[in-house]
């Protein structure tokens, strides 16, 4: 059922419409941005996901430490945690944000480090401290870093270190910026051979339309596993990482266009026959502008969605990859190759905070499905 | 026990939308009494069918009843509907088993993926403890009632191998399962044809004398009022305006907003004022023995195809109105588009003669020669809500024709889209918003100016006033017929409103199964239509005057 709406037709309606303000001259952004607010999961989401590509976007400055800097003395440190206040030594306490140092001994049986934290070694940390140098963007040096020890030598690992004794945190952080960039750029990558297949075949239709779908459903029958691990073998090994990043891009991509070309060709068989789109044409609307004008605006939305729900699946695709070996190799560092230390029993035993990545990959991977099902609830306001 | 079932005291429903509140029922309150058929007639928004869905808690979310109560009489005693809440065994006793229900769409009301048969036996089991066997004895028995055609048979088959009105009588049979005391029916005939429809109102009479029961009829049409009502309720934006009985209403309404409403019907009922014919009819375009046939799909190689426009052979004459009546599925639309060759004919010709008088042949132009005539041939779709683009601008949608076929500057396109809206009678401040902002008479007016901006010489309405409140139709007609006046414009006008032709119209066309069964001026095939088909589907017409009521033992046929 429809929601009532005044059946006058007269100047009344308007009067009110005039009124009631600026809904009834709002485009279709706005149309969706109000609908999208009411989403709260969505809305949450959306602001998740800005946190964490502002994380891809100033990873170097907000790690506390280079990600390829170790330690061996502190080979899988546990995570530690940061206190405010310590004891003054006159019986009372004062304001230090610092974390705790470690007592290190060798266990003689297992030859293990066994780290156990000891209140006396306090290790100050503060906001905007000098650290590892590095390059921003590379544009300029600075060894400004958000958190971390007072005095760079002294350790500091809030969610632990790994086998090398690196900081995870710093490792996770650098690792998000390559894997949520793999999902935006392969997704662009994605969206563009797939709006032109998907275009062309739900436009033109008939024989064009046939062939371009059993392509589809061929690329889509293969196995992606086996595939990937076919494609990824098949790159030389003397290819440096960062040409191995766009490989993987590619090969990921010239997979995921079909789910966005099909998006697109339902639309656009849709659209086709609606009144307006005859309209148009009898108006002699050039097919170039049929398409781009008056098609197009009623795709955008419904493509945003389908790209954002697209992004997960790359990322996940990435790091299953990488995960096997088979994807980006050290020294690149993404959420995928963090994840092959937690291969082996060790890990599981030993230092269960190496699953860190894994749960940042969770979390990434459903604020951008929940975002994306917001999106997509609310691409066409049109819709009750 | 009184004579009285139904007692609803001072109902309000209201929907709570982010900012403000809806009011769509405000302080409703009547009486239906056992054997009586109260009309609730309205535009659309009037609260007509929320009130209906009141009576039965059936209000869509996020709809709630805020005030007032139902009382439905029992032997022991009244029930108040409203205090019985939306959910639980005491309003669901009621709902199909005391009050029963038919809407408006019968294929969305039927199951697609159950059986008729199995829909009604679980109705009934639903409601009685009897066996299987039985339940399925008096579902076939009820089908026979509704005269469903073999209904053994019947039972065994899908909504979808009915048509729309056997769909209707088995949505019927389905909510007579329980006999129930109240009947709502929801613009049960809106969705059919006018011949249908005669035989789905005839029906529900018949049953309703048959078995004594009390029919609340929501509709919008004057006509099925005059033709079913004992009482009528009219309601307008939420409120009851005026109640009376039948005759009464017609008769001598009381206020203001009757009068309006059934002055708008009535105008329809007689020939507006036509100009008059020349003596010599000059052709704007003739069409001669156009085909169009759909092939289909497996069997096309086998040469079968649906024939959609049959051999159609028809003039226009220059500044006249050719009207094209017949019910969904004769073909009459797709005779409008392949004149714009959206559909390319199969076989035929259609000459359009140009303003030079040169001669070209539509069914066989290329697509470039085609789009020079596409300023001087133009169509107004059925539904302005479809034919707007709702992301581009009112502004925008009327300068498109302006800015792809000729070479006016931008401004020059602003002031002629100013001109345009001021002569379809809107206000020329409107051209930043978009189509939601408006009612749908006002964006078929939007429509009119889009089809107007090129100064065409034929239009093709396609139902341009179906999907408008009945006093919206004939102002959108009146604007039609001035613009024709000042503009000299033809049109070939479509439509399945026998009444709206002949307000309309010079000449009519009657149109069944792609063919035109009887074409002539449109006085004479109203008052003396040759072919039957034509006499059925004039004499299917409800006319709104209760006087006319063909005698209240109606024969239920089949």
């Amino acid at each position: 059922m429809t929601a009532p709406v005044p059946p006058s037709d007269g100047a009344d309606l308007l009067d009110r419409q005039t009124a009631a303000g600026s809904l009834h001259a709002a485009g279709q952004w706005a149309l969706i941005w109000h609908k999208f607010r009411r989403h709260k999961v969505a809305y949450a989401s959306l602001i998740l996901v800005g946190l964490i590509y502002l994380v891809a976007l100033f990873a170097e400055a907000l790690a506390p430490s280079d990600p390829g800097k170790f330690d061996p003395r502190y080979t899988f440190a546990p995570p530690q945690a940061i206190s405010l206040f310590a004891p003054d030594g006159a019986g009372g306490t004062r304001f230090v944000p610092h974390v705790t140092g470690f007592d290190i001994t060798l266990d003689q049986q297992s030859f293990r480090r066994v780290f156990v934290p000891d209140p006396d070694q306090i290790i100050p940390i503060g906001l905007f401290v000098r650290g590892d140098p590095y390059r921003m963007w590379g544009l300029f040096d600075t060894d400004l870093h958000l958190i971390g020890p007072l005095d760079p030598g002294q350790p500091m690992f809030l969610l632990g270190a790994d086998r090398l004794g690196r900081d995870l945190l710093s490792r996770i952080i650098h690792g998000t910026r390559v894997s949520m960039s793999i999902g935006l750029v392969g997704v662009g990558l994605s969206l563009f051979i797939g709006m032109v297949l998907g275009g062309v075949s739900g436009y033109y239709g008939g024989l064009t339309d046939r062939a371009i779908q059993r392509v589809i459903e061929f690329i889509r029958s293969i196995p992606t596993i086996p595939l990937w691990l076919g494609l990824a073998a098949a790159m030389p090994k003397e290819w440096p990482p960062l040409q191995v990043y766009f490989a993987i891009l590619v090969i990921l991509s010239l997979v995921g266009w079909t789910e966005i070309a099909r998006v697109v060709r339902g639309r656009f068989l849709s659209l086709r026959t609606e009144d307006f789109v005859i309209a148009a044409r009898l108006d002699g609307v050039s097919e170039y502008r049929l398409i781009m004008t008056h098609m197009m605006p009623s795709l955008y939305s419904h493509i945003i969605a389908a790209i954002t729900l697209a992004i997960p699946n790359m990322i996940l695709a990435e790091t299953a990859l990488s995960f096997l070996g088979l994807g980006l190799q050290p020294p690149i560092v993404s959420w995928g190759v963090l994840l092959q230390d937690t291969q082996n029993l060790r890990a599981i035993t030993q230092a269960p905070w190496l699953f860190a990545p894994g749960v940042v990959v969770v979390v990434a991977v459903l604020a951008l499905n929940f975002l994306g099902d917001g999106l997509r609830d609310a691409a066409d306001p049109y819709e009750k | 026990m009184t004579d009285i079932l139904l007692k609803v005291r001072h109902v309000s429903v209201d929907f709570p939308l982010q900012k403000d509140i809806v009011h769509a029922v405000r302080d409703v309150s009547f009486d239906l009494r056992r054997g009586e058929t109260l009309c609730v007639v309205g535009e659309s928004g009037s609260g007509k069918s929320v009130t209906a869905r009141a009576v039965m808690q059936l209000v869509a979310e996020p709809g709630r009843i805020v005030a007032g109560q139902v009382h439905l009489a029992g032997p022991d005693g009244d029930t108040d509907i409203v205090a019985l809440g939306n959910r639980g065994a005491a309003i669901r006793a009621i709902r199909g088993r005391r009050i029963a229900m038919i809407f408006q769409e019968p294929m969305t009301s039927l199951s697609p993926v159950h059986t008729i048969g199995q829909q009604i036996i679980e109705m009934i089991r639903l409601h009685e403890k009897i066996d299987k066997a039985d339940a399925r004895r008096r579902a076939a028995q009820l089908l026979d009632r509704v005269r469903i055609p073999d209904p053994e048979a019947a039972l065994d088959r899908y909504a979808f191998e009915f048509s729309g009105g056997m769909r209707q009588r088995a949505m019927i049979a389905m909510a007579l399962s329980c006999n129930p005391e109240i009947l709502i029916a929801d613009e049960p005939t809106t969705a059919l044809d006018v011949t249908t429809q005669a035989e789905i109102l005839a029906l529900i009479r018949g049953l309703q004398q048959e078995r004594g029961m009390a029919v609340l009829f929501i509709t919008h049409d004057m006509g099925v009022v005059a033709q079913i009502a004992d009482r009528v309720l009219v309601m307008y934006q939420g409120r009851m305006i005026e109640e009376a009985g039948v005759f009464d209403l017609f008769a001598k309404p009381r206020e203001a907003y009757t009068r309006a409403l059934l002055g708008s019907v009535l105008k329809l009922e007689s020939p507006g004022p036509r100009p008059v014919r020349p003596q010599t009819e000059q052709a704007v375009m003739a069409i001669s023995d156009l085909c169009l046939h759909f092939p289909l799909g497996q069997r096309a190689r086998a040469g079968g195809s649906v024939k959609a426009v049959d051999g159609v052979s028809l003039t226009i004459n220059t500044g006249e109105t050719v009207g094209i009546v017949g019910e969904s599925g004769s073909g009459k639309t797709t005779l409008g588009r392949t004149l714009l060759r959206i559909y390319p004919p199969t076989s035929g010709q259609v000459t359009y003669t140009r303003d030079d008088g040169s001669k070209v042949d539509i069914a066989t132009l290329s697509k470039t020669q085609m789009k020079a005539l596409y300023g001087e041939v133009r169509m107004v779709f059925q539904d302005p809500h479809a034919s707007l683009n709702p992301r581009m601008t009112i502004a925008r949608i009327i300068a498109e024709p302006l800015r792809i076929n000729t070479a006016l500057s931008d401004r020059e396109i602003r002031d002629r889209v100013g001109q345009l809206l001021e002569r379809v009678g809107m206000p020329t401040d409107i051209g930043d918003r978009y189509p939601h902002a408006f009612s749908g008479g006002q964006r078929q007016r939007i429509a009119i100016a889009r089809a107007i901006a090129l100064r065409p010489r034929l239009i093709v309405a396609d139902e341009p006033t179906s999907a408008l409140d009945v006093s919206l139709r004939h102002q959108v007609l009146d604007l039609m017929r001035d613009l024709q006046t000042d503009y000299g414009l033809s049109y070939l006008f479509i439509s399945h409103d026998i009444a709206v032709v002949r307000y309309f119209c010079d000449r009519v066309a009657v149109m069944k199964n792609g063919r035109i069964v009887e074409i002539g001026d449109v006085a004479q095939i109203c008052e003396h239509p040759g072919h039957p088909y034509t006499k059925a589907l004039i004499g299917a017409v409800p006319r709104p005057d209760p006087t006319l009521r063909p005698d209240v033992q109606i024969r239920v046929q089949a």
